[in-house]
């Protein structure tokens, strides 16, 4: 695919940055080798199907043209990002690689430390870096094949804009990823914002998707002040954001000019914790959350990868990278933050996600849940475990998402898990009910078969092995919490499953069915009416709102191939937890399989206490007893309320539960309505600056414009005055002109005689 | 007071001073600007202004005279040439705006008032 001999010549003109950052740095400088600049194209493979999609809006292609060219840049740039993989990082020598592209910027302003600022367009690639550019790659590879045929509805402008935001959400996010400074980083953070503020947007007359779209944005911004001023603070302190001079100097204490670096709490708690904000901004965290739910508004394949497998992990990507600074500080506040942080998320989310009715947002309120899992590992000292979550969640949430798409485009938009029941039964749909069970059991860990269920129990052991020499306050409530989410997780994915994937076959069509009214997602008016005359009875079987001319669209090979890879690789992750990586140069070796590996050996290493007991058992081998049963619980008890003895798709047995259980009805209601989360929002930030933003409004209307209009008005009242004397008469004007002349001379006669 | 030139000069001129011409000019003048304030009637008035132009050059013949410049004259010159293309188009403009009011009276031409 790549020619591997070409390439490299190439390319190595345009490698034209300086090595002055490594040179300057003195011994403490760690140990990096040069990557060839091929891999460089992992990055510029997405920016080249970019232009070639801008070119086929140029062009007003109105094929699927743009879907196969982007398809074919992203699977070029896996294919790279796998043999960057096999060649450098599959063996005993993990040394971090650097790609050198060109230099971006340079200023110096004094020839001493901390005098220069340097950012090249450079990558750092460390074993981290690689495991998360083989996912994004990879599901972006598939998720766009997936979206060739979801987006198809939309030939011509819609699917060559949707393309290119694809393409260049895949430049941000490997820019993003494999940046070797902060600077890059935020550079592709911001591209990764910008990408998801365009395609929640994508449907871009309907209201609410811009709403939602806005409201991404600016949320993310909020975030995104934390992460430039912890960017300044970091180079305040340690004159360089490249993470390859970084992080020695974080390890040993000294700059660049051998002087002891004062570790303030200015640097080892506020700095992280603005790092934190920017990531909580970005993995949608504890107040920040609220836009991603909103997020679902775009199209579904950009939900699965920009909103559940990628973008939002860029929080924890953060995290992970910077986290020898977090680890820098003894007491390991922000540490404990982020734990806490996490841990509470998940369990808010969770709560939400089992009130739900919209299987999309279900999804996305339980990526909101899955994420702060992952923070929670990383704040309880297990970024393996962290991160192989991130990676298992990657493939399984993609996979749901899908499913739930598959669904939305079948059904017309409808996504009220009351609205739909059996779809699994139905003639078409064996491969997104199979996709759906296999990403179902793995978001609710069920036990052994699943790679969800390792990747839970990791971090949830480490909650009780953590020690209190790991300084991290209530681990163990933290552990607790997210055990009973996982419960909770269990329950809601089952219930979204039982309800709409089993039972009596039924369906309503969505909102999109009267196609006409709506240029929407999963609208699918052509195949309707394409069958639908005649049918009419038959149409809607048993029960529901009769929609005539409307049949259920079973997804396509594009479609199908997709999810069962996805399905399919969620299964194959399970392998990825026993596969062992390669001891590292001290030759200890890590558990928790390929990724935890890769994780060790890369920067973001950790070093985690495993004194700490449960039950006075190691909590390793008892968590994986105590996750399963409960993950095993919530599964039985969402197929006891939800799927058991189902005659009807809007009622279960949770109905009677409300009847039984006083009050339960309220709380069942308060959850559906988000808490009232977006209300107090509005109540508390967005109303007051309404009203804020109304009231200066007036002061710019009446008192800004009121002085200047007062000026104008000068002029006009000496005009009117004056304007009487332009009569039109021409005797007036020749009376005026030849008055003048007298009174001027008879001025002159009188001065001349004063003069003499 | 005579300068050398003016010495050169026939006797006859002698009786009549430059204070001669230019009373005169002045004269026309006053009664051009009178006819041209008090009449109504366009080609009144415009002949007016004619009298006007011709005191005005009555008054440069006279003091090109007294100064022994020909410039004076020269330019007296020109400005009969110009007047008669302007007295021309300026007689064709009152055509225009008789056709237009029937009427030749300046007074129907109030239009531009503020």
């Amino acid at each position: 695919m790549i020619p591997t001999a070409a390439i490299p010549a190439l390319l190595s003109s345009l490698a034209v940055a300086q090595h002055d950052g490594a040179q300057a740095a003195p011994a403490a400088a760690a140990a990096l080798r040069d990557g060839p600049p091929m891999y460089l194209l992992i990055a510029l493979l997405p920016l080249a199907g970019l232009v070639l999609c801008g070119l086929c809006a140029a062009w007003r292609v109105k094929s699927k043209l743009p879907a196969w060219l982007t398809v074919a840049c992203l699977a070029a740039s896996f294919g790279l990002t796998l043999h960057l993989f096999l060649t450098h990082f599959n063996g005993a020598d993990t040394t971090p690689m650097r790609v050198l592209g060109f230099r971006w910027l340079h200023w110096s302003w004094g020839s001493g430390v901390g005098e220069s600022f340097t950012s090249n367009f450079a990558f750092y690639v460390d074993s981290l870096t690689c495991v998360w550019m083989l996912f994004v790659t990879g599901l972006a590879t598939l998720i766009a094949l997936y979206s060739s045929e979801y987006m198809s509805h939309d030939l011509g402008a819609g699917y060559n804009r949707y393309f290119a935001a694809f393409c260049l959400f895949v430049f941000s996010m490997s820019v993003l990823v494999m940046a070797d400074n902060l600077t890059l980083l935020f550079l592709g953070w911001e591209g990764v914002g910008l990408c998801s503020y365009l395609l929640i947007g994508y449907f871009y007359k309907k209201p609410e998707a811009v709403a939602a779209a806005k409201k991404a944005f600016i949320m993310n911004r909020i975030g995104d002040l934390g992460l430039l001023m912890a960017m300044f603070s970091i180079f305040t302190a340690f004159g360089t954001v490249e993470y390859a001079r970084l992080f020695p100097m974080i390890a040993s204490g000294v700059d660049a000019s051998g002087n002891q670096i004062q570790m303030s709490t200015w640097l080892t708690v506020v700095t992280p914790l603005l790092l934190t904000a920017g990531a909580f901004g970005k993995s949608a965290q504890l107040l920040l959350y609220t836009w991603l739910p909103d997020a679902m508004e775009g199209p579904t394949p950009v939900s699965a990868l920009i909103h559940a497998a990628t973008m939002v992990t860029a929080g924890v990507y953060l995290i992970a990278r910077m986290l020898p600074l977090y680890d820098a500080d003894p007491d390991r506040t922000v540490l404990t933050f982020v734990a806490w942080g996490g841990a509470i998320t998940a369990f808010w989310a969770a709560t939400i996600g089992m009130a739900y009715y919209d299987i999309k947002r279900v999804m996305g309120y339980s990526t909101v849940s899955q994420l702060g899992y992952m923070f929670a590992g990383l704040g309880l000292l297990t970024s393996g475990g962290a991160v192989f979550h991130v990676f298992t969640h990657a493939f399984f949430k993609a996979t749901l998402f899908l499913c739930c798409g598959a669904v939305m485009h079948g059904f017309a938009g409808q996504l009220d898990l009351r609205r739909l029941s059996g779809v699994w039964k139905m003639k078409g749909w064996g491969v997104v009910g199979f996709a759906m069970l296999v990403g179902a059991l793995n978001l609710a860990g069920f036990p052994l078969v699943t790679a969800g269920f390792y990747s839970k129990d990791m971090i949830l052991a480490q909650a009780f092995s953590n020690t209190d020499e790991a300084s991290i306050a209530g681990s163990r409530a933290v552990g607790w919490l997210l055990l009973l989410t996982a419960g909770m997780t269990a329950y809601y994915t089952f219930r979204v499953f039982f309800r709409v994937f089993t039972g009596p076959p039924m369906y309503e069509p969505g909102p999109d069915a009267h196609a006409h009214a709506h240029d929407d997602h999963g609208h699918d008016d052509a195949h309707g009416h394409g069958h639908g005359h005649g049918h009419d009875g038959a149409a809607s079987p048993k029960g529901g709102t009769p929609e005539e001319h409307f049949h259920p669209h079973a997804p396509g090979w594009a479609m199908n191939l997709v999810m069962a890879a996805c399905a399919l690789l969620s299964i194959a992750a399970v392998g990825v937890y026993f596969v062992h990586g390669h001891a590292d140069a001290h030759g200890h070796e890590s558990h928790g399989g390929w990724v935890v590996s890769m994780v060790d050996h890369s920067s973001a290493a950790m070093h985690a206490p495993h004194g700490g007991t449960l039950f006075g058992r190691d909590p390793h081998a008892l968590m994986y007893w105590l996750s399963g049963v409960v993950g095993a619980t919530g599964i039985a008890l969402a197929w006891f309320f939800h799927g058991a003895g189902r005659t009807t798709s809007h009622t279960s047995r949770a109905d009677t539960l409300f009847g039984l259980v006083p009050g339960l009805r309220t709380v069942h209601g308060a959850a559906n309505a988000k808490w009232y989360v977006d209300e107090i929002y509005d109540a508390l930030i967005v109303r007051p600056l309404n009203i804020l933003s109304h009231v200066f409004h007036l002061i710019d209307q009446y008192i800004v414009d009121g002085i200047v209009n007062l000026l104008g008005a000068f002029p006009r009242m000496f005009g009117r005055v004056i304007r009487p004397m332009q009569s039109g008469e021409m005797h007036g004007y020749a009376l005026g002109m030849a008055g003048g002349v007298g009174v001027i001379l008879l001025v002159v006669f009188i001065v001349s005689l004063l003069v003499n | 007071m005579t300068t050398l030139a003016q010495a050169g000069y026939p006797d006859a001129m002698s009786h009549l001073t430059l204070a001669h011409y230019v009373a005169v000019s002045a004269i026309m003048f006053a009664i051009g600007l009178i006819g041209f304030m008090t009449r109504r009637n366009l080609i009144i008035m415009f002949l007016c202004t004619e009298l006007m132009f011709q005191a005005a050059g009555i008054a440069l013949v006279a003091f090109g005279r007294y100064h022994l410049d020909f410039s004076g004259q020269t330019f007296v010159i020109f400005v009969l040439t110009v007047a008669a293309a302007e007295a021309a188009m300026a007689l064709a403009l009152v055509v225009l705006l008789f056709r237009r009011r029937d009427s030749l009276s300046a007074e129907e031409w109030r239009d531009l008032e503020g």
